[in-house]
C-alpha cells in the first residue's frame, strides 16, 4: 500500500520533472560548458579556458553595463513597491465587498491582456517629442520646448519596466494580505495604536512574504530585460541582457554564455538573499 | 551515375560541364519520368526580409514548376543557421559580409559558373569589381564583393583574389546607402556625412545599432569632419576602433543623438514620428516615410555611399536533382522577373540588361538612368510611390553605385568592435 502511494507520487511528479531537466536544466549546463569553451574571434572550440570570465571581471565596460542592470533592477524593484504595497492595502482593507475586491483586481489584470511588447511600444507616441503629453504640455502653455526628457532616457525605461512587472508585485502582497486575521487590526485599535503603528508592527510585518515573493519576480524580469531596455531607451542604454544578445549576434556564443552564467549566479544570490530575510515556506 | 543525365533534360537545358564521364551508363530513363521528379523537389531557402517574398516564391513556382520554402530571418539570425545548422537549409541568401564567417564553416559548396547562363550578364561590381573606369567603387575599402565573390578551388573555403569558375554566391541585389533627412525640417541640403555631428542637429540625429554597420556610419562621418584617416574602414584597427568609440562617445555626452534603431520600422517611426531629421537609413525606409505623405530625401553625399549586396550560396548537402534545382533557381534568379520586382523596390539587380527586359522603359528610366518620372512609379505591391515628374536621389545607377566607397564589412576585430560599440552604448 505504501510503496505504491510512493510510486504513484514519483509518476505524478516525473512529467514536470522530465521537463524541467530537458529544457532547463540540460540547457543550464550546456551554457555553463561552453562558457569554458576557447574563443578565438571566429570560431568557438571544445577546451577549457577561464579567459571568457577574467575578460568580464576585468573589463571596466562590462562592470558599468552589470552597473547599468543593477541600478535599473533597483529602481525598479522600489517604485513597484511604493505602487504595489498601497495598491494591494486598498484592495484588502479598504474594500470591503469581496465582489468588488474581484471586479477591482481584474482591473488591475487588464492592461495584461495585450503583449508586453505592445503595452511597452505604446508608450512611445505617448512621451515622443509631438506625443500626447507634450502637445498637452505645450497646449496648457507650461512648456514652449518639448520635454524631451520623457523618452529615450532612464526616466522612460524605469516608466514602461514599472508597468509592466507591478502586477507581479500587486498580486502577492494583495494575496499575503488578505489572510491577516483582520482581528489582529481591530486589536490594536482597541489598544489605541496610530494607524502607522499598525502598518508597522502588524500589516508589514504579516505581508512580507507577499512583498518577497513579488520582489523575487520583479527582480529576476528586470536582470534579464533586453527588450524594454533597448527600445525605451533608444538604444542609448545596455543592460548585461542586451549585451548578451548582442554577442549571440556576433557569434560570440563563449563570451554570451560566460555573461549568462555570470548573471545568472547573481539573480540566484539576491534570490537566496531574499528568501534569507523572509522565510516564505514558513508565512505561507 | 543518372543523376547527371537528369540535368541536361530540365527546361533550361543547363549546360553540360563535366556530364561526360557519366553520360554512357544512363540512358534507361524517360524524361516523364524526370519532370515528374523535379516537381517533388522542394528547395528550403534561409534569407532576411529583403527578398524572403511571398510574390517571389509564387512566381518562381509558377515558372520552375517545384517548390519553395521560404524563412524570413534577421541578419543576425540568418548567418547563425548558416555556420550552426546547415541540414537546415538548402540555398543561403546573404549578404557578401557574412561570407569571411560563412564560407570557412564549409558549409556551402563552390557554385560552378559555367552552369550559370547569365554570368557574363552580372554587373562586374561583384566579379571584376571595376564598374567603369575611375569609378570610386572600383577602390572601395571593406568587404566589397569582388573580395569574396570567387573561391580557389571547387572544394576551397579560400578566397580567391581574381575570378575563378568557383563563386561563393550568385548576387541578386545590392544597393547604396546613406543619410536620410526630413528637408522640411533640416532646413538645409545635406551634403556631407560630416552633417551628422552638426551641433544644429544636437538631440535630433540617429545612428544604426548593429555594431558592425553602425561602425562604418561613424566612420564615414569622422572622416567627413577630418576628425580621422583610415587605412581600410571597413577593416579598422584596434587604435582605430578606440579613436572612434572615444569620439562616439564624446557626441552621445554631448546629446547629439535622440535614439539608436535596429529594425527597418524602428528607423521610418523615427523619422516620420519627428523625433529624429537626419539619421542613418536603408533605401525602402525613405520610401515607406515618404508613403506617410512626409518629405523625406535620402541624400547622396559628397563622401559617397557605403554600399551592400546579397547573394544566393548553395548548401554543402545539395546532390542529384535537387541540385540541379538549386542551379536553376539561381539561373532563374538572374533572368529578369526578380530583378524588375527588386528594382520597383529600389534595389538594384545583378543583371540590370535582364531586369529592364521586365520594366517599362519609363520604370527603366526613373530606377536606373535618373531621369524624371515619365509616369507615375509604383512599387512591386502596386502602391504609387512617386508621382510624375520626380527624380531618384542620387541619381542614376552609375553615380550611386559607382560613388560607394565602402561596403558593409566583416572585420578581422570583430570582437573587439563589439566590445567597444558596447562601451559607446553603455557610456
Amino acid at each position: 500500500m505504501n510503496s505504491s502511494k510512493t510510486l504513484r507520487n514519483y509518476l505524478l511528479v516525473a512529467p514536470q520533472t522530465l521537463v524541467f531537466v530537458l529544457f532547463l536544466v540540460l540547457p543550464i549546463i550546456a551554457i555553463a560548458i561552453v562558457s569554458f569553451w576557447n574563443f578565438n574571434g571566429f570560431a568557438m572550440s571544445p577546451g577549457f579556458t577561464l579567459n571568457n570570465y577574467l575578460g568580464i571581471f576585468s573589463s571596466r565596460v562590462y562592470l558599468s553595463t552589470y552597473l547599468n542592470t543593477f541600478k535599473f533592477a533597483f529602481l525598479v524593484w522600489l517604485f513597484c513597491l511604493l505602487i504595489s504595497y498601497p495598491v494591494a492595502y486598498f484592495l484588502s482593507f479598504h474594500v470591503k465587498s469581496p465582489k468588488w475586491q474581484t471586479i477591482l483586481f481584474l482591473i488591475c489584470t487588464v492592461p495584461f491582456l495585450t503583449s508586453n511588447i505592445i503595452r511597452m511600444i505604446s508608450w512611445i507616441p505617448f512621451l515622443g517629442r509631438e506625443g500626447l503629453i507634450n502637445q498637452a504640455l505645450m497646449g496648457l502653455g507650461i512648456t514652449k520646448q518639448p520635454v524631451e526628457i520623457f523618452l529615450f532616457s532612464d526616466f522612460s525605461v524605469i516608466l514602461a519596466m514599472v508597468h509592466l512587472y507591478c502586477l507581479f508585485m500587486v498580486a502577492p502582497i494583495f494575496n499575503s494580505m488578505m489572510r491577516i486575521d483582520r482581528s489582529l487590526v481591530t486589536a490594536a485599535e482597541d489598544l489605541g495604536s496610530s494607524p502607522f503603528q499598525i502598518q508597522k508592527e502588524i500589516i508589514l510585518p504579516l505581508s512580507a512574504s507577499g512583498i518577497a515573493i513579488g520582489s523575487i519576480f520583479v527582480v529576476t524580469l528586470v536582470m534579464g530585460e533586453f527588450a524594454t531596455m533597448r527600445i525605451m531607451s533608444g538604444g542609448k542604454s545596455s543592460s548585461v541582457g542586451y549585451l548578451i544578445k548582442n554577442q549571440l549576434d556576433s557569434l560570440q556564443y563563449p563570451l554570451a554564455a560566460a555573461n549568462a552564467v555570470v548573471l545568472l549566479i547573481i539573480t540566484l544570490i539576491i534570490v537566496f538573499a531574499i528568501l534569507r530575510v523572509v522565510d516564505i515556506r514558513k508565512e505561507l | 551515375m543518372a543523376k547527371i543525365s537528369r540535368r541536361k533534360l530540365l527546361k533550361t537545358g543547363l549546360a553540360a560541364g563535366g556530364t561526360a564521364i557519366a553520360a554512357a551508363s544512363c540512358s534507361n530513363r524517360g524524361p516523364t519520368v524526370i519532370t515528374n521528379q523535379i516537381k517533388d523537389v522542394t528547395l528550403r531557402l534561409i534569407g532576411t526580409g529583403a527578398a524572403q517574398i511571398n510574390d517571389i516564391r509564387v512566381q518562381a513556382e509558377k515558372d520552375l514548376g517545384f517548390k519553395i520554402q521560404m524563412r524570413a530571418l534577421s541578419t543576425a539570425e540568418n548567418i547563425q543557421i548558416a555556420i550552426t545548422q546547415p541540414k537546415q537549409y538548402d540555398i543561403f541568401d546573404g549578404e557578401y559580409f557574412a561570407l569571411p564567417l560563412v564560407a570557412p564553416s564549409g558549409n556551402l559548396q563552390a557554385i560552378d559558373i559555367r552552369k550559370i547562363k547569365e554570368f557574363n550578364k552580372i554587373t562586374p561590381i561583384f566579379t571584376t569589381g571595376e564598374l567603369y573606369p575611375g569609378a570610386r567603387v572600383n577602390t572601395s575599402q571593406g568587404t566589397a564583393p569582388r573580395k569574396v565573390m570567387f573561391l580557389k578551388g571547387k572544394d576551397s573555403t579560400e578566397f580567391a583574389s581574381e575570378p575563378t569558375d568557383w563563386a561563393t554566391m550568385i548576387p541578386f541585389q545590392y544597393n547604396a546607402d546613406t543619410l536620410g533627412y526630413r528637408p522640411d525640417l533640416v532646413g538645409k541640403k545635406i551634403q556631407s556625412w560630416a552633417d551628422l555631428f552638426d551641433p544644429q542637429f544636437k538631440g535630433k540625429t540617429s545612428l544604426l545599432d548593429i555594431p558592425s554597420i553602425g561602425i562604418m556610419d561613424a566612420a564615414m562621418v569622422m572622416e567627413a569632419t577630418g576628425q580621422m584617416k583610415f587605412g581600410d574602414k571597413g577593416n579598422m584597427t584596434r587604435e582605430e576602433l578606440d579613436k572612434v568609440t572615444n569620439l562616439l562617445i564624446e557626441q552621445k555626452q554631448a546629446g547629439q543623438f535622440r535614439a539608436f534603431w535596429k529594425t527597418f520600422d524602428e528607423s521610418v517611426n523615427l523619422m516620420s514620428s519627428g523625433e529624429v531629421v537626419l539619421q542613418s537609413m536603408w533605401s525602402p525606409a525613405v520610401t515607406a516615410v515618404r508613403a506617410r505623405g512626409i518629405p523625406c530625401v535620402y541624400a547622396p553625399l559628397k563622401e559617397g555611399y557605403r554600399g551592400w549586396g546579397g547573394g544566393l550560396g548553395l548548401s554543402k548537402n545539395l546532390s542529384g536533382i535537387k541540385l540541379d534545382a538549386a542551379y536553376e533557381y539561381l539561373n532563374w534568379m538572374l533572368d529578369g522577373w526578380v530583378g524588375g520586382f527588386l528594382s520597383r523596390q529600389g534595389y538594384y539587380s545583378a543583371a540590370p540588361e535582364n531586369a529592364r527586359k521586365f520594366m517599362k522603359p519609363e520604370e527603366w528610366d526613373f530606377w536606373y538612368e535618373g531621369k524624371p518620372a515619365a509616369i507615375d512609379i509604383i512599387d512591386p505591391f502596386g502602391k504609387k510611390i512617386e508621382s510624375k515628374g520626380a527624380v531618384r536621389d542620387g541619381g542614376s545607377f552609375t553615380e550611386r553605385m559607382g560613388n560607394v566607397v565602402c561596403w558593409n564589412s566583416f572585420m578581422q576585430q570583430q570582437v573587439y568592435l563589439v566590445y567597444k560599440w558596447t562601451e559607446f552604448i553603455v557610456a
